[in-house]
């Protein structure tokens, strides 16, 4: 029995949904830019506090960020699509016609890969379009992607377990604030060594703080800690693989 | 009352301004470093912000609450009665305008807890929730127009990002001699919002500084003008029409 | 098991967390080509077994096989035999008709060079053709439950479940599913598991009928041999005025047993007793009746001989219970 029609038909169907329906593309594409704009723009001067030193410029510090931000949330998005597929009852379809239901989940995180790396190249072409300078060579921006798409794999399979858990789209402000907070508790305006007070001792904690800065480097053409960032990241794509995973058994043991 | 009765209308309006702001004053708070910064607490710089938030909240809860009575045709109902429009009007913005209020208060009680200095002293907060009390009735008004116009909740969330754009475009987290991007700047400049969180933030840390209060107040008289009369024949044209 | 489309249940039980057993030891062994019907009220088990025997449920205890394969052990396996329809569609309203054919022709790995071409054969079979391309979020509930159909049938199943087909359905499409079922039994040799409370449509179209009440089978076999169990028909009488029911009740009672009925009174006749008999006794004691019918034994009376409630009755008691659903 193969896996690759199950994975390849929820894949296609989900990012035809993703695509096609306006109230699902338009937040999914404004809202990275909206970031970008508003912080790229915005906070500019911030490149001249003292001890900030990023050569390739703000604009550059900032759209690691809302890569990866866009990464995560296209990873939820496409969580909250489960949700309402389980809420109407569309996923009982699909565990019905799948023979190997892990497909079910496979495709679902392919339709999120997807569905960012739309977002994603839209991203990169304002960026470079505002005249993004960087100092990584291809190398280094491969690097910065995969980065992000390990980041995607995270974002949908805790969004993806959390909506297979509670089969509700009520469930979305749990599937979103956890990770907003993670993102939002990471170096996001500063590096981590300008970072004072509680939120210093956070972003020192969080995970993602080391990938971002791993991403930031690699765009600066001299990224830090490569291996652990790595480490990290694909170590929670595993941990949340595994979530997404009991996830699904436990909506198999529910009936959908 | 309906807008007391409803947490889901009052918790996020509260929560969401405050955790944003918390946020942001952590991160952002190295940027009182740069020359020309107003002040050496970043946390009086951004507590003007969710007051101006938190209104645009309320322009969203308007919005939803009177075109839920457009859809289940309580408006209908209502066109049958002698009850006057401008009298409907007020009554649907009263509950937004208590509800700023309570904000406000909740806001300030935040700030002060956190250690914020009130430069204008006491008679600048309380100059402060009247305009809070303006604010949220302008935004409202805004919300009941679009309700009457469109006569859809669905249709009042989707614009939530458009009010965002506002928010964001704006003086918000940087004081605007300090936005280094041009076009930012000159949207930022453009942008109402600017004024008002410009107006807020005087109140806080500078004291009493007119032009920054006329501009705020000027603005949001405008913006309720033009609001409460859109709102106004949006609605007899819906009372017409029924 | 012997052959590869038929179905095997053994002491199967469904329960719920906090709830009744939904099925409560139920045994049943469905032939293969055959068309079993499974009748019985709403909340009575039906929806629960079909959710087991199709692999989306787990059976708390028991066993069941489908087309040779275990429900529990072998579900990728008995999910590439079956075809299923649910009680409620289960369709997305934002794609068309055509590309719930396209993603379930893929799901169930039809060859590519074949998909767009049996989605056109099932839209059409199934009235849809020229609805294919719009939403289904604009598809009316009958227009739902034939694309629920035409999508079980995309790889051509060996064994079918229609959960509750046509309920709702207006009588013309519930004759052209009737005719439906028929032929794929008759061409294709499918099994059919079909669940219903219509006991009509068990009439009709099962080869044989398992009547389920409160998770437990009370009775089944061929809708002739069940009907023939009952054996004796009925006997109603319609009072003239409501005032002579009393005497009605007590003349009738003289010939059979009482039934419960609302409209008239009813008895089941004793063993060798006809209309003529019951004619004759109405003009010797002058008894004053409007009319008088006799009812050969239907599966309500098979079911109200087996649980001592009406089908209907029985139904309008679960919905004020537990609201609808099997």
């Amino acid at each position: 029995m193969k896996l690759w029609p199950v994975v390849s038909g929820v894949a296609r169907r989900t990012l035809k949904n993703a695509l096609t329906n306006p109230q699902i593309v338009l937040p999914t594409m404004l809202f990275p830019l909206f970031f970008f704009t508003a912080f790229a723009g915005g906070l500019s001067q911030l490149r001249h506090v003292p001890g900030f030193d990023f050569p390739p410029g703000y604009t550059a510090f900032q759209f690691v960020f809302v890569l990866l931000q866009s990464a995560a949330f296209s990873g939820v998005f496409t969580g909250f699509g489960v949700a309402r597929d389980f809420e109407n009852g569309f996923a009982k379809r699909l565990l019905l016609a799948a023979p190997r239901r892990v497909g079910i989940v496979l495709g679902y995180a392919l339709a999120a890969l997807l569905r960012w790396a739309v977002v994603a190249t839209v991203l990169t072409i304002v960026a470079f379009a505002v005249g993004m300078r960087i100092g990584g060579g291809p190398v280094d921006l491969v690097g910065l992607y995969v980065l992000a798409m390990l980041v995607n794999f995270c974002g949908f399979f805790w969004a993806g377990g959390m909506a297979m858990r509670f089969r509700t789209i009520q469930a979305a402000p749990l599937m979103q604030m956890p990770v907003f907070l993670v993102l939002f508790f990471a170096p996001v305006y500063v590096p981590l060594s300008l970072l004072q007070g509680w939120i210093e001792g956070v972003a020192t904690v969080n995970p993602l703080t080391y990938v971002l800065e791993t991403g930031r480097g690699f765009i600066a053409g001299n990224p830090p800690h490569v291996l652990a960032a790595f480490a990290l990241a694909i170590g929670m794509g595993v941990a949340f693989w595994w979530w997404a995973f009991l996830g699904l058994r436990k909506a198999e043991a529910a009936g959908g | 009352m309906r807008t007391a009765r409803q947490p889901a209308s009052f918790i996020p309006p509260l929560i969401f301004p405050v955790a944003l702001m918390t946020v942001n004053a952590a991160g952002l708070r190295s940027s009182t470093h740069l020359q020309g910064f107003p002040t050496t607490s970043f946390l009086a710089f951004a507590l003007a912000v969710p007051f101006i938030q938190g209104a645009l909240f309320s322009t969203m809860n308007a919005g939803t609450d009177i075109a839920r009575d457009v859809q289940t045709g309580f408006i209908n109902r209502l066109s049958l009665t002698t009850l006057r429009n401008w009298a409907l009007l007020v009554g649907q913005l009263s509950g937004v305008v208590a509800l700023g209020i309570v904000q406000a208060l909740f806001y300030l009680a935040v700030g002060l807890t956190a250690g914020v200095h009130f430069a204008s002293g006491p008679a600048g907060i309380l100059v402060l929730l009247v305009y809070a009390a303006l604010v949220s009735l302008c935004f409202g008004a805004l919300g009941a127009f679009l309700a009457y116009r469109l006569g859809s909740g669905e249709s009042i969330q989707a614009m939530f990002p458009v009010l965002f754009v506002f928010l964001f475009i704006s003086s918000m987290n940087a004081p605007r001699n300090l936005i280094g991007v041009g076009w930012f700047k000159t949207a930022a400049t453009l942008n109402p919002v600017s004024y008002m969180i410009e107006c807020v933030r005087s109140l806080i840390i500078v004291g009493w500084d007119p032009e920054a209060l006329l501009l705020g107040f000027g603005f949001i008289v405008l913006i309720g003008i033009v609001s409460l009369a859109l709102a106004s024949r949006a609605l007899r044209l819906r009372m017409t029409r029924t | 098991m012997e052959a590869d489309n038929g179905i095997e249940v053994e002491g199967l039980v469904r329960e719920y967390r906090k709830g009744p057993r939904a099925v409560d030891g139920i045994d049943l062994t469905v032939a293969p080509g055959e068309i079993y019907g499974f009748l019985g009220p709403n909340g009575a088990g039906k929806s629960t077994t079909v959710h087991v025997l199709t692999t989306l449920l787990p059976p708390t205890a028991g066993t069941a096989r489908v087309g040779g394969f275990d429900v529990v052990k072998e579900g990728p396996k008995v999910r590439t035999l079956i075809g299923v329809a649910l009680q409620e569609a289960a369709l997305d309203p934002l794609l068309t008709g055509r590309d719930h054919l396209r993603l379930q022709a893929t799901l169930q790995n039809v060859p590519k060079s074949k998909r767009a071409g049996r989605a056109e054969e099932l839209l059409h079979r199934v009235g849809l053709a020229d609805a294919a391309d719009r939403k289904v979020a604009g598809y009316s509930g009958g227009m739902k439950r034939r694309l629920d159909l035409a999508l079980a049938l995309v790889h051509s199943p060996k064994i079918l479940f229609l959960d509750e087909p046509t309920t709702g359905l207006d009588p013309q499409s519930r004759s052209a599913l009737w005719e439906e079922v028929s032929l794929l039994r008759r061409e294709a040799g499918v099994t059919v598991f079909l669940t219903t409370q219509y006991l009509e449509e068990a009439d009709v179209l099962a080869d044989r009928v398992g009547i389920i009440d409160q998770g437990k089978i009370v009775a089944e076999g061929t809708p002739a041999a069940l009907k023939a169990e009952i054996g004796r028909p009925s006997l109603h009488a319609i009072p003239r005025r409501d005032a002579d029911r009393p005497e009605i009740e007590g003349f009738l009672a003289r010939f059979g047993e009482p039934l419960e009925s609302s409209r008239d009174v009813a008895i089941r006749l004793r063993d060798g007793l006809g209309l003529t008999d019951i004619v004759r006794a109405v003009d010797a004691d002058g008894v004053d009746i409007a009319d008088l019918e006799l009812r050969a034994p239907t599966l309500d009376d098979v079911f109200l001989a087996k649980t001592g409630r009406t089908l209907e009755g029985a139904t309008e008691e679960a919905a004020v219970e537990h609201g609808a659903g099997g």
